[in-house]
């Protein structure tokens, strides 16, 4: 089975994590730019912040045999912070680069002015680099947060098919779906959604721009999440097919939609020059 | 994966871009050729206006000069195992100086960052690019670290960080083969060879295998094997200074 994590913030996770995500079947991931729980005070933050999604993590990544893309972006809580505003402004910069695959994540947090600017600004930002856009749906005030979300994306130059809607629930995703957006569904061990709850909205909605990821992130989360929810659907009756459209087809389509995914991970492999990670083999291994 | 280093220096059989500076080093127009060979169609014909885009607005000419637009996308257009190829000609046809290398390198990926670290042998002359090598030194990704021991350092590098960084190749695994002008570096290096002889030790106390690595410089430096404590002389050489 392979699987694509489309939605898992790695800089906060293990090696021990990426081993077991390998071993589950995930090959490929997708790290969005977010928030790292401790807000940042300064640009530069974001920038050494955005760097190592570019550098070091995909590095990390590459060791454990999963390719690993980006997408950057002000993400709307620090959006909200004058002093991270600029981040603005430098965006473009990163958009170009290989590897970033989306602009993301953007989107809700308060619902403040602030958070609407951010929005428009980077629809237009994705828009004007060739880039779909990822763009989570808040906590709090959710359905009301979609359709404000949809309102905004209507208005901008991104198309509708351009962009994932993400943390859908059973709430929302009726709307997200009649809207033409990309369908995201955060797989969570106590929030968002869980295993059950996913197959029965597969089984409501079908697999069509469908992605499941698990958001892992430095809270309590499940980076192996994907493969629970694949192993519940063919418990459920779903086929390898269905298994595989909505865990790795689906992903790859989407942000395939930037020309930039590169899941030939032999061809960007780092191991035949050593093993900064490993920090040496087990002494059995040697033996 | 050392192409730009050990391809052989015959200009006169290489087909050398019209849109390159006339001084492109042998080695890079040996590096053009076997890359357009190489290259598709479309992605020759970007490259080729990438280069002269480069050779025509080296300068800042906007937010972003073009060139460095085309430098971040290189992977995409040309391939990723082509990339870094691109990136050193496109640095080469701008005639990236050290402040603009510099740059380069600090808003590169990773990508990138290792084709500035390629490009620096062919670009500039003087110690003045030591601190973006220095920076990949410190790095723990292996890539740079292979990228940093070319033969800008080899040329540049005090003998302190030289020891060290060829230390943390054996430490990471980086094959030495890597470290340009190792012969002609580590000869007569007492110093190196006390470092690797107390690598060596503190190996073998933790009961794991020596870097057949580690051997080979260490007969390098003509000194005997001998740890720390023992007397081997003052452990410098002159080299240090």
């Amino acid at each position: 089975m392979r699987i694509f994590d489309p939605h898992i913030h790695m800089t906060s996770r293990t090696t021990d994590d990426y081993e077991a995500m390998y071993a589950a079947g995930v090959r490929a991931v997708v790290e969005p730019a977010f928030w790292l729980g401790q807000p940042r005070t300064s640009p530069a933050s974001f920038y050494d912040y955005f760097d190592a999604l570019l550098g070091w993590e995909p590095f990390r990544a590459a060791q454990y045999g999963i390719a690993h893309h980006c997408t950057i972006a002000l993400n709307p809580k620090e959006a909200n912070d004058p002093r991270c505003v600029p981040v603005l402004d430098e965006l473009p910069r990163y958009l170009v680069k290989d590897h970033v695959v989306a602009v993301g994540e953007i989107g809700y947090d308060s619902m403040t002015p602030a958070e609407d600017t951010a929005l428009a600004a980077q629809l237009q930002l994705a828009a004007d680099h060739g880039l779909p856009a990822l763009v989570h749906t808040p906590h709090r005030d959710k359905l009301a947060g979609l359709r404000r979300t949809l309102d905004v994306v209507r208005e901008s130059a991104l198309p509708l098919d351009h962009v994932l809607i993400d943390h859908l629930n059973e709430i929302t995703v009726e709307e997200a779906k009649d809207a033409g957006c990309w369908l995201g569904f955060s797989v969570y061990p106590d929030t968002k959604m869980d295993e059950e709850r996913m197959v029965e909205v597969l089984r409501k909605h079908g697999p069509e721009k469908v992605l499941v990821n698990s958001a892992a992130d430095w809270g309590r989360s499940d980076p192996l999440k994907t493969r629970k929810v694949a192993d519940a659907l063919l418990a459920a009756g779903f086929t390898d097919d269905d298994v595989d459209r909505v865990l790795w087809r689906n992903p790859v389509d989407f942000y395939g939609l930037s020309g930039r995914l590169d899941l030939d991970v032999a061809g960007t492999d780092a191991t035949h020059e050593g093993n900064s990670i490993l920090r040496g083999v087990p002494k059995t291994a040697e033996a | 994966m050392n192409d730009l280093h050990d391809a052989p220096g015959t200009a006169h059989t290489a087909r050398t871009a019209p849109t390159a500076p006339a001084e492109t080093p042998p080695v890079l127009a040996v590096l053009h050729s076997r890359l357009n060979s190489s290259l598709g169609g479309a992605a020759r014909a970007w490259l080729d206006q990438a280069l002269d885009e480069a050779a025509a607005h080296p300068g800042t000419d906007g937010p972003v000069p073009v060139w460095e637009l085309r430098m971040a996308e290189a992977g995409r257009r040309c391939g990723p195992e082509h990339a870094e190829a691109a990136r050193v000609l496109l640095l080469h046809a701008a005639r990236a100086d050290a402040p603009t290398l510099a740059r380069v390198y600090r808003q590169g990926t990773a990508d990138e960052r290792r084709a500035v670290l390629e490009a620096l042998p062919h670009l500039v002359d003087g110690p003045e690019a030591l601190p973006v090598v220095e920076d990949a030194l410190r790095t723990n990704d292996t890539r740079l670290v292979a990228a940093a021991v070319g033969p800008y350092a080899a040329r540049h590098l005090d003998a302190h960080s030289w020891r060290h960084a060829v230390l943390k190749c054996l430490f990471t695994g980086v094959p030495v083969d890597t470290v340009a002008d190792l012969p002609r570096r580590a000869r007569a290096d007492a110093e190196l060879a006390r470092m690797l002889v107390d690598y060596a030790a503190e190996r073998t106390a933790a009961d794991r295998p020596v870097p057949d690595d580690l051997h080979r410089v260490l007969a390098l430096t003509g000194h005997p094997a001998t740890p720390t404590g023992t007397d081997t002389g003052t452990g410098t050489d002159g080299k240090e200074s």
